[in-house]
Formats: C-alpha cells, structure tokens, sequence
C-alpha cells in the first residue's frame, strides 16, 4: 500500500489551492482527480471574475485553472498530481481507494483535504431523461472544453448566475437560445448578466416552468406554462417551444459522500445547498486531519473556494506538524477575503449557511 | 464588439448539421488529428482532445444507454463523471463513463443496456 502524506481529492480551484499552500509548506501531497485534465469547471468558464485581484479578478476562468495548476510547481516540493484518477473510497483509519486508469490503489494517508466540488441538481419534469436535456455545467464543458455546440435551439431553464452566463455563452458560440424560464417571480441572477442577454432580445420569462419534454431518441420540444403565486402551472398556459436541447442551471448540490463516507458529522444545510461536513475554522471536520473546501462544503464561488482551499492546505500542514512559514500572517489574510467575498446582500445567504456548518474547535 | 456580433448574426440560425465551433469571440478550437473509432460497429469519426461522449455527440449520436428496466434513451446529463447517464461499454468494458473518457484511436463503443457484463 502506497504511503501518502496529504492527499488532495478534486483538481479544481479548492484542491489546487490547497495543494499548493501544503507543498510550500513543505508537506508532500498527492491530488487526485477524476479527470483528465487539471482545474476542475474552471476550465470551461470563458468569463471573466469578478472581486478582488487576490482572488484573480477579471481573468477569465480558464486562464485562473492554468494559473492554479502552475502554482503546483513549488520549488524543491512539486505537488505530485494523479489524473483520471477517482477516489472511489475513503475510510475513517485513513485509508482512500483510488481507481486510477485501469488500476485500483489503496493508498495509506495521514492528512486529507476533500474538495470534490458539487453536482448538478435535476429537475423533475416529464421525459427529464431525453438525450438533449443536460445540465449547464455540461453544456459548459461541451462547448468552452471541446468546442462542440449542445445543439442548436436551446431552452434555458433557470435564471441564476449559472443559467445567464451560459446562455450567453451559447449565443457566443452561435447557438439559438430560444428563452431563459425561471419560475420564481424574480431573476436570480445578477442583473449585469440578465442585462447582456435583455439586450440581444432573449425573452427571460419569470414564473414559467418546464412542464414536459417530448421527442422520440432526443429532445425536440419542450410545453412550458406560466406558473401561478403558489408554484402551480395555470391551466390553458401551455405553449409549445421548438428546441433541440435544454440546458437544466437549477443549482449545484455539495458531492458529501465522501465526507461522510470517512466518517464526518454532517448536516443538511439548505443555504449551502444540501449535506455538507460541519468545519471548524480552521476547515477541519469532525475526523481530525480531514479538511474540505470548496463547493462540497457549500456552493459558493470559485473566487471563495480558492480562498478556503489555501486555508484547508495551511491547516493540513499544521496538522502535520509543518506549519507554513507564515501561517497566521496568511491564515489571518484569507480569512479577511473570506469575509469581504461573503459581504453584501448576495452574501446573505451563505453566511448563513456557513454559520450553521460552523463548530468551535479550535480557538 | 464588433466581431462578436457578426458572430451572432452569422451563425444565429446556424442551418448546417454541423456541431463543431468554428468561430469563436474568446476561444479558439485549432483543428486536431482525427480520430477514427467505431460505433456499434459503424466507423465514426472524432478529434484529438475529445472525449468518447463530446465525440459522439458531434457526430449526431446523442442517446449512449438505454435505462435499465424501460429502456428508456439516455445521453449524458453532467459530462464531467458523476451522473452515470452516459455509461456505454468501451472496448468490450461496461460502465465506462465516456464524458470524462478520453477518445482514443480504433475505440469500439457500444450503448449499453442494461448494467452491463464483465467478461
């Protein structure tokens, strides 16, 4: 069995940030990542970032996952990296079981920082599983990673962030979006975003909802209806949409299971997105020298969880009696940017949720 | 701007069957080796870069498994290897989730059905 001192699960913004603040401070770390690339949904966001410069403000994602990734090259400490490879097992006496190519690894750790990220939410509706209807992330990944259109007529269902930014990037990339539904009564979004599409004539409709699909072996319509104050479709408002793809952006759900599989206390946080493992502040879960961050301890943005992952990988080294040569200079540092990227009203929601995830441990 | 515009307007009620960006206002898709591989048996063709599932998709083959008791088509739902909607049997092996699969040279990818059999 393969001996590791830190492991990393997940190569996205979280795990490449943790990663790189452990190696600097002298820990040997092994990430592992399910794919066959580096930088996790970073590498298929073509739009630029918004905050502060610390967290890579106005660079566009993709260039933010090369950025990350270099940053892995500690010198005289490089982080050594595993691709295509899933952490299939994680078990409370440290051992993770990791299916790397065609090869199982049972690999010994005494230090882990989980950062697997979040899962695309469904939605139910009827023929929800016609080839066609994919998630938005998907959609991103098709289209920034592979240059491959989903099709092209496209019915958005949600008008979060996520739904607004990649319905534009579908008009970018030349494809019909043929509406924007949201059946809340409001935009989610950011209306900096709601604003761009508002000016290439795509209709966002507020409370209409998705009722079915039809098609044969693929989606080629979609009957939408207008919803009424408590959420049900209002008789005599369907309206059949011509499409041959709908992009689902409902949200993103922190992938627990791992956490929990190793043992984790966790709890179902509804502003954070779902099940997620309760943090110190230090990022440590209830399983000393188990540390998470990212969209799996709730969904948040990529700017935050660059920030908490460079926290988890201080903490990890600490754990591992390696303390960073300038531990509480930084640890203080980025829990200001923590603070200040919660700020606001946007931020409302997940200083709540984040409160509720949160146990005194360490002081 | 400009350009961008004209992007949309050019290829905004694209009419070709082709799913393949060619232009682009921010990224750019330089043309990669093909890849030659076969789906049920028929020869398909994909790019260097691709996975089995984006290349497949391109070439218009959408639905990869079928639901296991309805038999219900499926194409992929999340594409970067968490749903299992896109499970297809490659190279003889079932469950091989081909959105975060690399497209490989002479691949034989079948839709699976079922849960699939290990030989």
């Amino acid at each position: 069995m393969k001996d590791v001192e830190l492991l990393v699960v997940g190569g996205g913004p979280a795990g490449l940030s943790a990663a790189a603040s452990a190696a600097e401070a002298g820990v040997n770390v092994l990430l592992c990542d399910r794919s066959f690339r580096l930088g996790g949904q970073l590498i298929k966001q073509t739009h630029k970032f918004f905050g502060s410069e610390k967290q890579h403000a106005k660079t566009r994602g993709f260039r933010i996952a090369a950025e990350l990734e270099a940053s892995l090259a500690v010198p005289g400490n490089p982080a050594e990296t595993w691709t295509e490879a899933t952490v299939v097992g994680l078990y409370p006496d440290r051992v993770a079981g990791v299916l790397h190519r065609d090869r199982y690894e049972k690999m010994r750790f005494r230090a882990c920082v989980l950062c697997p990220g979040a899962g695309e939410r469904y939605l139910a509706f009827e023929n929800n599983d016609l080839p066609g209807i994919v998630g938005a992330g998907a959609v991103q990944t098709l289209m920034n990673v592979h240059g491959v259109l989903p099709g092209k007529k496209v019915v958005m269902v949600g008008s979060g962030n996520i739904g607004l930014i990649v319905a534009y990037q579908l008009l970018q990339a030349g494809v019909r979006v043929e509406a924007v539904l949201e059946a809340s009564p409001k935009i989610g979004g950011y209306k900096v975003h709601a604003a761009k599409l508002a000016r290439l004539g795509i209709p966002i409709r507020t409370q209409t909802s998705v009722l079915r699909a039809e098609g044969s072996d693929h989606v080629e319509r979609v009957v939408v209806s207008a919803l009424d104050s408590a959420w049900n479709p209002v008789p005599g408002t369907e309206e059949t949409i011509e499409c041959d793809a709908v992009c689902v952006a409902v949200g993103l759900t922190p992938l627990h299971q791992l956490a929990a599989m190793a043992g984790a206390e966790m709890k179902y946080v509804p502003e954070l997105g779902g099940m997620v493992p309760l943090l110190d502040s230090a990022r440590e879960t209830s399983v000393p020298g188990l540390f998470c961050a990212g969209d799996a301890s709730g969904i948040e943005e990529a700017s935050a969880a660059i920030v908490g992952g460079r926290l988890a990988g201080l903490s990890a080294a600490r754990y591992l009696g390696k303390p960073h040569p300038e531990d509480s200079r930084l640890r203080e540092d980025l829990t200001t940017q923590l603070r200040i990227l919660r700020s606001g009203p946007f931020g409302a929601k997940i200083r709540a949720g984040a409160a509720k995830a949160e146990v005194e441990r360490h002081a | 701007m400009k350009a961008f515009y004209d992007i949309i307007t050019l290829n905004g009620t694209r009419e070709d069957d082709n799913l393949r960006i060619e232009r682009h206002p921010i990224l750019d898709f330089p043309e990669t080796k093909t890849l030659r591989f076969t789906f049920e048996g028929r020869p398909v063709e994909g790019r260097e870069g691709d996975t089995v599932a984006s290349a497949l998709h391109a070439a218009g083959v959408w639905k990869l498994s079928e639901s296991q008791k309805l038999h219900r088509p499926r194409g992929f739902y999340c594409a970067i290897g968490n749903c299992s909607s896109c499970h297809m049997v490659v190279d003889g092996i079932p469950n091989v989730k081909t959105c975060i699969t690399p497209l490989r040279a002479g691949m034989d990818v079948r839709i699976q059905a079922g849960k699939g059999v290990l030989k």
